[in-house]
Parts: structure tokens; sequence; C-alpha cells
């Protein structure tokens, strides 16, 4: 008798899912890890602002194509060179159907500036902000700030009416491991809603049919189901049991190909890859010659040309990377073409360069490498200590979590690393004030330059943007010539997904379900 | 007194490997910003301060925030603890019950062609580790095939404190080819222990007078034999609950079941000092247990236990 | 010298082990691909002309070159390469060769310390027994993962970094050994029961032999049949446990891969049609420790001991 109503009810519940998943159309979308929290000015991180960007909005965003446009301002203007005056759009609703007005971006703006906020160095130029009436804002910036817009693209919109009966009028103190209805909860004006939230294992996105945008996709429902391990996920997505993946592994990408269901897409990433030595210590922590070989160009030169990078990207990356020349990747201002070209692969040479430098005989040096950050970095650390091998440069390789790797970077204990850097703001004063500037934090080559500070200096403060322009490809030069680092590729992305799923890719990684279709 | 000293082994190991602060924070985040960090945290604190407050705390079933999650480590253990037990009952109850089966089969009929078949099969089970079983899984079930899912649980259905997967269509199919993972290993096992203890027993005189009384095979066998059987069957499949807790850190992790094992794994990965140390402290706790149920078991299978001890006692 | 030799030959030939190996089909199949997996992993050097850890002779192009007989296969790699250009036969001889020395030191050691504990255990009997074989109790639910997880953990925090790469391989030993030795006692302990009532122990005993010379001399040996079966499918449970923790990452460190560190690397190939990669080392390990445990039955159905 009980087994009979068991099975009774086993049938019902199989005729709710039937019937529910007939009439929806759900993308199921996978990557690596998950948002870290739903708050969404606590934690400045990629797979965060990825699920932020589908339920949030901003003042201005980026399109498919990375140009900024209007969001919720329908247009600005500088009345003079640090006031923005933007006028808001009219027809916006949160999801719970309230409407959304100026208050509500200027207590986003200042909320995002709060201590516990992860943006506010974004945003650390504004003096003031405030409503000229409901749907007029004026932004008022310290000095000329020529990319502010896209420093308020990543500023998300929340309900002021919303923080204030949830008490989440601070951000979450994410750090602190605070714990906020925000956290967990959401109410956006953007083209979706988060109906459920389990971390780490499943949050389900419904269409927001409150949105004000012109709908350009048919999609009910995401689900976002993060599988940490690779093979699992490439196996979840070709058993059909995912839609998307965003980062697919490299190595994967002929066999998802292969399957007829699937199809992959792949773009350059805003990311460089690249190896550093210190050449300011005198005694290499890990060398065997008393002295430190990386102090000589020729030596840092040397190393460059043992790397074949075209091998590397043939085998490591299966041909989705771009060797690079300088840190710094198309669509930066400050790069060109010329600049990114590689100084050749050349054995002899390399060995040649060695001898001159006073070791005819190689010697010894740890690499110090994550196994957990960037796209096969185990495996192109492994690679280069083959390389590097035949020059006679005795590297032993080192790889571990990337906690501990940055950690120890920090603690100034690597010889020689490796390292990725992006560049959020698109301008190369970012890559110069962390990586080349004397001093900078993330400076562990310790290279040191005054022409370059001083250029630096110009880039921070220059308004005329020839002027500007000129300070960074000098300091691009310099640094280039100097062979501060020993650059490595551009990271190329991927994402798989099933031909009948649309989902555009984007250089900085982050999708938009908004103009995805499910056929 | 055991809770205590594990207690301190979880806490003062962790202590040792790797810096949460780096897993929380960007490449990008200034030195003021870290130690500014690691002063919220209590991390700069001598280590018997951070000791003593751990066992406060943990005796209140408080272990802190995961550092990587940033939820409080009881709720987290709370929510993924339904997905891990009912993965090592079912697997628990697969090995015992297709374990005693086989395992009484090889038993009686010892020369047979099935049973040598078996006994292979068995050996080669016990050759073969656990995620080689898991990968192969995958790779036959749910790519080639396409017939069962490769990872997680499918729907759930939430019971008050407990999800559940078994009221679904996707959640009875998602736990399929885990369990069956799980359970293969303790499956061999099992159909040895009954073998043998069959053998024996099918040899002990009372059998044999048994026999001689003209009792049914079927009933000296299954009445008879196999229930004295049982006694070390019960022991090794209570021991091996333990085990299978503790295998099932492999089986999550390979079909990335959302339980604790595959918990403790990320947890382990990201250094998350709070998780680690509470799943550990949950672990001797499930031993402990364990330990005293399966005395407690023993005391009531076997009478002469039972004598010896009221002989005691008495 | 010839005389001893002979009789010692004949003393085998007439024993019923032997009469029952070359009985046994299983048994001499077992037996010589583990012969044949010994030899070459221990003498690789003199069977593979590539050495697989000296960077400077690999080449990235060789990289995921198929095994020979398939159509984009090389002679010189007959099991194909790895994604590093590394020959897959000498790197699977390689890393068996670790997983073989971590394996039997493991059993040794908790051989040792297992026979140890339980013959003076049996031997002495009283209080000392009790503890130890509570020791044991206590042990054998502590899964040799969980154990060896902890183990590995307190040794990282332990020594440092440089040391450890080290010293892993000792770690990985102590962590495996120490989860198996209570098996050992056990048998041990149980068998110097048996044996100590018998009446050549009592005889030693009355005529003044010391307790030291009667354990090691006398019982030992009696007891070694039942410890050595143990010792066969430990050696088979060993070989998995330390595959195991390497696919976990805990294992011995990468620049040294056994079998185990070698299946979670090819791991990352297997949809993309590397399969040889993951696959041989997989099959090794399978084969090495299904041929273990063919001849740990063998031997437990031929030896017969009470098994508990």
């Amino acid at each position: 008798m009980k087994s009979k109503n068991f099975f009774k009810f086993l049938i019902a519940m199989l005729f709710v899912f039937a019937s529910t998943q007939s009439f929806a159309k759900t993308i199921k979308w996978s990557m690596q890890g998950d948002s870290l929290t739903l708050d969404p000015h606590a934690q400045n991180e990629g797979p965060t602002t990825m699920v932020s960007r589908q339920i949030y909005e901003a003042l201005v965003t980026r399109g498919l194509d990375m140009s900024i446009g209007p969001q919720l301002a329908t247009d600005w203007k500088t009345t003079n060179p640090t006031t923005w005056v933007f006028n808001l759009r009219k027809d916006v609703k949160f999801s719970n159907g309230t409407p959304m007005t100026s208050e509500d971006v200027v207590f986003s703006i200042l909320r995002a500036q709060q201590r516990t906020s992860d943006f506010k160095e974004y945003i650390s130029t504004i003096t003031s902000v405030k409503a000229l009436d409901d749907y007029t804002v004026e932004i008022q910036t310290r000095e000329p700030n020529p990319i502010l817009l896209n420093q308020l693209s990543n500023i998300f919109v929340m309900s002021k009416k919303w923080c204030e009966e949830n008490f989440a009028m601070a951000p979450q103190n994410w750090d602190a491991g605070q714990e906020t209805f925000s956290a967990t909860n959401s109410l956006g004006t953007g083209p979706f809603k988060i109906t459920l939230r389990e971390p780490n294992t499943k949050t389900v996105f419904k269409k927001n049919s409150k949105w004000w945008g012109e709908v350009e996709h048919n999609i009910t429902e995401i689900h976002l189901l993060p599988i940490k391990n690779a093979a699992t996920r490439v196996a979840a997505l070709l058993s059909g049991e995912l839609d998307v993946v965003t980062d697919a592994p490299v190595q994967d990408l002929d066999r998802i190909r292969s399957s007829g269901a699937h199809k992959v897409q792949s773009t350059p990433q805003m990311r460089t890859i690249f190896l550093g030595m210190d050449q300011a210590a005198d005694k290499l922590r890990t060398g065997n010659t008393g002295d430190n070989p990386f102090k000589k160009k020729e030596v840092r030169q040397a190393l460059y040309q043992a790397i074949d990078i075209e091998a590397i990207k043939k085998k490591v990356m299966r041909g989705l990377s771009e060797p690079a020349g300088i840190i710094t990747f198309p669509g930066v201002t400050g790069y060109t073409k010329e600049l990114d070209e590689r100084l050749p692969y050349d054995v002899d040479a390399a060995k040649q360069l060695l001898a001159d430098a006073g070791y005819p005989d190689g010697f010894e040096v740890e690499l110090r490498c994550p196994n957990d950050r960037y796209v096969n970095d185990e495996a192109i650390c492994t690679a280069v200590v083959g390389m590097l091998g035949k020059i006679g440069v005795n590297v032993s390789l080192f790889a571990q979590t990337k906690s501990k790797h940055f950690k120890e970077l920090k603690d100034n204990q690597g010889d020689f690393y490796m390292l990725g850097w992006g560049v959020p703001t698109l301008d190369s004063h970012y890559v110069f004030h962390y990586l080349y500037e004397s001093g900078a934090s993330w400076n562990k080559v310790n290279f040191s330059n005054a022409e370059v500070d001083a250029a630096i200096r110009v880039m921070e403060g220059e308004v005329d943007l020839d002027k500007r322009n000129a300070a960074i490809a000098n300091a691009w030069k310099i640094v280039k010539d100097n062979i501060a680092y020993l650059p490595l590729h551009h990271q190329v992305i991927s994402w798989a997904s099933k031909r009948s799923v649309d989902v555009p890719i984007r250089p900085n990684n982050e999708p938009l379900f908004r103009f995805s279709n499910v056929r | 007194m055991v809770m205590l000293v594990v207690a301190f082994v979880s806490f003062s190991l962790f202590n040792f490997v790797g810096d949460p602060i780096n897993n929380m924070v960007g490449e990008e985040t200034s030195d003021e910003d870290r130690a500014e960090l690691r002063e919220t945290l209590g991390l700069t604190d001598p280590i018997y301060i951070q000791f003593s407050r751990f066992v406060i705390n943990a005796s209140k079933g408080n272990f802190g925030i995961s550092y990587q999650l940033k939820r409080p480590v009881s709720e987290l253990i709370s929510e993924r603890l339904p997905a891990t037990i009912e993965l090592v009952l079912l697997s628990a109850l697969i090995a015992l019950v297709s374990g005693t089966l086989l395992g009484v089969y090889t038993g009686i009929n010892r020369k047979g062609f099935l049973s040598d078949i078996i006994l292979a099969i068995s050996l080669l089970g016990v050759s073969l580790p656990t995620f080689v079983i898991g990968i192969l899984f995958i790779y036959l079930f749910a790519v080639i095939l396409g017939i069962l899912p490769s990872f997680g649980r499918g729907e759930v259905v939430s019971l008050g404190y407990w999800t559940t997967g078994f009221l679904t269509l996707s959640g009875l199919k998602a736990i399929i080819l885990p369990s069956v993972t799980l359970s293969l290993f303790q499956m061999t096992y099992i159909i040895r222990l009954v073998r043998a203890e069959m053998m024996e027993i099918l040899q002990t005189d009372y059998i044999k007078f048994a026999r001689a009384r003209g009792i049914s095979e079927k009933s000296i066998h299954y009445k008879h034999a196999l229930k004295n059987g049982l006694i070390p069957v019960i022991t090794i499949a209570g021991i091996n609950i333990g085990t299978l807790i503790a295998f099932s850190i492999i089986t999550e992790t390979v079909f990335q079941w959302p339980g604790m094992g595959f918990l403790f794994i990320q947890a382990v990965q990201f250094v998350d000092i709070p998780i680690m140390s509470a799943y550990l402290v949950f672990i001797a706790f499930v031993f402990v247990m364990i330990n005293f149920i399966v005395d407690i078991l023993y005391y009531f299978i076997d009478p002469r236990i039972r004598v010896k001890a009221e002989a005691v006692s008495g | 010298m010839d005389n001893k030799n002979l009789t010692l030959i004949s003393r085998i030939k007439d024993s019923d082990i032997y009469f029952s190996f070359i009985k046994s089909p299983t048994a001499i199949l077992s037996t010589l691909i583990l012969i044949i997996i010994f030899f070459c992993s221990f003498f690789v050097e003199l069977v593979t002309p590539y050495n697989p850890f000296d960077p400077s002779s690999l080449s990235l192009m060789d990289a995921f070159t198929p095994p020979s007989w398939t159509e984009e296969g090389l002679s010189k790699f007959i099991l194909g390469t790895d994604g590093q250009g590394r020959d897959m036969l000498s790197t699977i001889l390689y890393g068996s060769r670790i997983s073989l020395i971590v394996g039997f030191s493991a059993v040794i050691f908790a051989l040792v310390l297992g026979v140890g504990l339980g013959l003076s255990a049996g031997y002495f009997g009283g209080k000392y027994e009790m503890i130890v074989m509570r020791l044991t109790d206590v042990q054998l639910t502590v899964p040799s993962i969980l154990m060896a997880l902890l183990v590995d953990g307190i040794a990282r925090g332990i020594i440092s970094r440089e040391l450890h790469d080290e010293m892993a391989i000792y770690v990985l030993i102590f962590a495996i050994g120490i989860s198996e030795w209570p098996q050992f006692a056990r048998v041990s302990r149980a068998a110097t029961l048996v044996e100590k009532n018998k009446d050549y122990v009592s005889a030693s005993t009355i005529i003044g032999v010391s307790n030291i010379i009667i354990m090691f001399k006398h019982i030992l040996p009696n007891i070694m049949r039942p410890v050595l079966v143990i010792g066969t499918i430990g050696l088979a449970l060993a070989i998995i446990a330390e595959a195991t923790l390497s696919f976990l990452g805990v294992g011995v460190p990468p620049t040294t891969p056994s079998l185990g560190t070698l299946i979670r690397l090819g791991n990352d190939f297997l949809f993309s049609g590397e399969w040889w990669i993951t696959f041989f080392p997989a099959i090794f390990l399978v084969i090495l420790a299904f041929s273990i445990n063919l001849l740990g039955d063998w031997m437990r159905d031929t030896l017969n001991p009470k098994l508990n």
C-alpha cells in the first residue's frame, strides 16, 4: 500500500517536472567558481560581477562589443571639466515594481564609496553626487577624470528603499565575514532576477518581466551550476546536462566541437601571462653561482630567446594564446602592434648571450608558479623548465596553489616567477603603476627606472592626450628594451555551449544573457 | 577526550598550512588591507588564545565563519550533511545487500563457475582505485551512453532541515553512479567476508548436526549459517560506514556531489581552516559514535558477549 | 655448499606450497607478471633509453604523440608521449618504481610495527595486550585516506617546503604504513596465542630461554605464514592508497610522479582524445594491483590461516 502511494507520488512529480520544462527556455550555465556574494558593492571579483551584471545595472555599461553606452542614464554632459550631469531613464522599475529615481542612483554611488565597499577605489575621485531632480544626477570629481564612465560602468544601482527595509545600507563587510540580507538576496533593475540561491551549488535566475529594455533574449530561466573539476564540467556539457560553460579547458575544445551538438567560441582575454626575474637582489635565494645572473640584461635576454613560445602555443595552449611582447593587450590605451612583437626564438643566440654574460655553463634557479590560477599555468612552467634546460639553465619548478604563490611573492621570496596581469581600466597606467613603478606593490622584479617613474607621473596628471600617449609609448619602449619582464602570451578564453544556445562571448569573460537565445 | 585531541590536531594542523588572507583577496590588494584583515580575523593572536577560542566555540557547535564562503560553518555543514548521509547510507546498503547475497552464493557453491567469476570480479574490484572507477563510470554512462547524470544531486526536495534527492526522478538518477562507485570497494570486502564465514560455519559441528537431523539445505544456509555469519559482517559494515564517509571525499570530488567531503576538499584547496577543522571534528565524532553503536549491536547479536558482560557486572 | 643448496631446492620441491603453486595457473601467471613489472621498474634505466625527468632531453614538440600503432604514432614512443613530450612507457616505469617503493616500504613499516606489537601483546598478555588491542581497534576505524591526509598535513606544517619535497615520500610511507599496522598486530597476536600454549614454548620457558629469544626465534617463524598473506594483500592496498593520495594531490611531488600522479595529470586529457596519457598508467596500476591480489588470494587459500 505504502509503496503504491509512493509510486503515485513519483508519477505526479514527474508530471510536474515535465510540464514545467516544456514551457521554459532554460539555460544551464557552469563555470569553475561561484559568485562570492550577491551584494553588488562587496566584492570586485570576476564571477561575482558576472552574476551581478545579470540582475543589476549601472548608469552606463559596456555592450557586446565592449564599447561604453547608456544604460540607466540616457545621456550625459560635462558642464565643466569636473562636473558631470546624467539624465536618467524615466521608465525604469526594480523587479518588485517600485520605480527607480535619482535618489536610488545617488544612494548607490555613496554606498559604493563606503569603507566596506570593494569598489571605493574605482570612484575615489568623486567628491560629490546629488540629485538635481527625480531623473537628473550631478557628479563632481576632484580633478578632470577621463575614465569616469569606465569606472561608473562597474557601479551597480540598488534600491534605497529596499536597502533601508532590509538593513543593507552599507555594503556587506566581506573581508570580516559579515552576513547581510543583501549578500543572499537581490533587487535590481536588470533583465533577470534571482529566485533561488544556494551558494556554490545552484543559483536560479528568472526573467524580469518588469525590465525596461527591449527584450532581445528568449530565456525564461538561467541556472548557474558551478562545477570545480574541469573534466566533470566537460562531461556534464557533453552529456547535455549543461548548456554553456564559460571556462572550457583548452585541451577539451576539439572533443567538444566534435560532439556535433556543441560549439566553441574563443576570444583573446584581457590578461597577459609573463615571467618575472628579480634583478635587484645581490644573490639569488635559489641560485648556485653566489651572485645574481638576472642583474645582467644579457642573461634576461638569453632566457627570453630560449623560450619557444610557438611550441607552448601549439602544444600547451592548443593554439589558444597570442604570443606577447609587452604586458598589455589590444584595446588598452598605449598598446601598439609593434610593441607587442617578441624577440626571436633562437637557442644559439641565447647560449652565446649566456656565455658573454659570464655563465657559459648556465646556472641554477627555482621557478615559482601557481597551479590553479591561469590557463594551464603549471604546464606552461614545466615547458619553460625544459626549454631553459637546453641552454644550460637548470631550473627547478615549484608549483603551488595561488594563495600561497601570491603570498610568498609578496614576501619577496621569488627569484623567478610566473604572474598574469589584467587591465580593468583599459589604460596602460594601471600596468605601470603596479608592475613597473619603483617600489610598486607587485613590482617583485625590483625594476627601477627614473625615466619610467617620471612618465608614470605624466600619465596621472596630463590632460593633453597626445602628450600623455607619448609618455606611455616612451615608458613601454624603456621597459621593453630593458627586458624588465619576460612576456609569454595573452590568454585566450573559450566558451563552449550547445549548438542550440547562443551566448555571445566577450573579452572580459562576462556573459550578457540579455543577448542570449535558445533555439 | 578523543574529541579534544582531534580538535587540537585539527586546529593546530591547519594553523600551519597556507595563508587564508591571500585566498580571500585578489592579487591587487594592498599590504595595509591585508594586515587589517589579518587583525580582524584574529589571526595575529597567540596560538593558545586562538585554540581556546576554537574549543569554546566548537563545543557550542560554532566553528566560525568560512573564509571562503563567508557563511557560518555549522550552517554549511548541516546544509551538506544530507547529501553525504544519503550517499553513504545508500552505498552501505548496496554493499551490504549485494555483498551478502553474492557472498552467500559463493560460499555455498564453492566450486561453481559463476562463483569463480564473481570472485575474480570482486578481486578486480579491490584492485581498482575508487577514482578510476568513478572516471570510468562518468565516461561510460554519462558521456558515451548519456543515460545517467555525471554530477550533482539533481532536483532535491526540502523537508525542513533535510534535503533529499530520493523524491525526484533526477535526484534518484543522480545518486546511482556515485553510490555504486562508492559501494564497490566495500562490496568486494563483504563478499569475501561472508564467503569465508559461510565456508567456515558450514563445516562446524552444529551444521553437520542440523544436516543429520534432516533440516532442509535452504534453512541451514539462511537460518543457521547466515545468522551466525552476520556478526562479523555487521561489525565490518559498521566500521566501514566511517570508511565510506572518508572515501566519499574521493567519490564526491569525482562526481561533484555537494556533500561534506566535497566541501572539505574545496576547503583544503582554499585553505579554509574553519571548514577543515569542523570536518575533522565531525568525522571524529562519527567514529566515536559508530564504535559505540557497533559495540552495542555486538552485545545484542552475540549472546556470548552478553553472558560474559553479565558475569562481569554480576 | 652444493649439498646444502640441493637440500634447499628439494625441500622447496617437496613442500606443499610448491606443489599447489605449480598446480595453480593464476598463481604462476600473476607471479610472472609481477616479476616482469618489478624487473622493469627497478632496472628501468636498462629497459628504456629515455629519462623522462631530464628536461634537456625533452622536446615539447613531441608532446601528445599517440601510441606507435596508431596512425600518427612514432615507433620511438611505443605508448606515445604525454603533454610535456615525455615517453609514456618510461614515465610509467619510473612512476611504477616510486609506487612500488612506497608500497613495499609502507608494508614493511606496518609489518615490523604490527608484528612487533601483536607478537609481544599475545606473548605477554595482560594490561599491555589490552592497550595494544584497544589501539588497533581505534586505528582500524580511522580510514587510511583520512589518516594520510592528517599525517601529510602535520608534516607540511612542521617541515619546511624544500625539505618536504624530499621528505614527501617518507611522509607517505609513514602515513600509509601507520594505517595498515593493526591488521598485522591482530593476526600475529592471534597466531601467537595459539603458539604460546604449545609444548615447545613451555619447554623453552622451563629450560630458561629468554623471552626475546622465544618470541623471535621460536614463535616468529611459526606465525609468518598468515603475516605474509596479510603483507601481500597489504601491498596491493598500499599501492592503491598511494595512488589515491597522489590523485587527490597530497602524495609524492609531481617532480617524481607515481602512477597516481600520472593518472591525475592525465585525467585532464580524458575528453580531449589523448586517452593514452591516463589510460596506460591506470591499466598498469590495475594490472599491478590485480596480480598482487591474485597472488595474495592464492596464498590465503593455500596457507589457509584463520584471518580475523
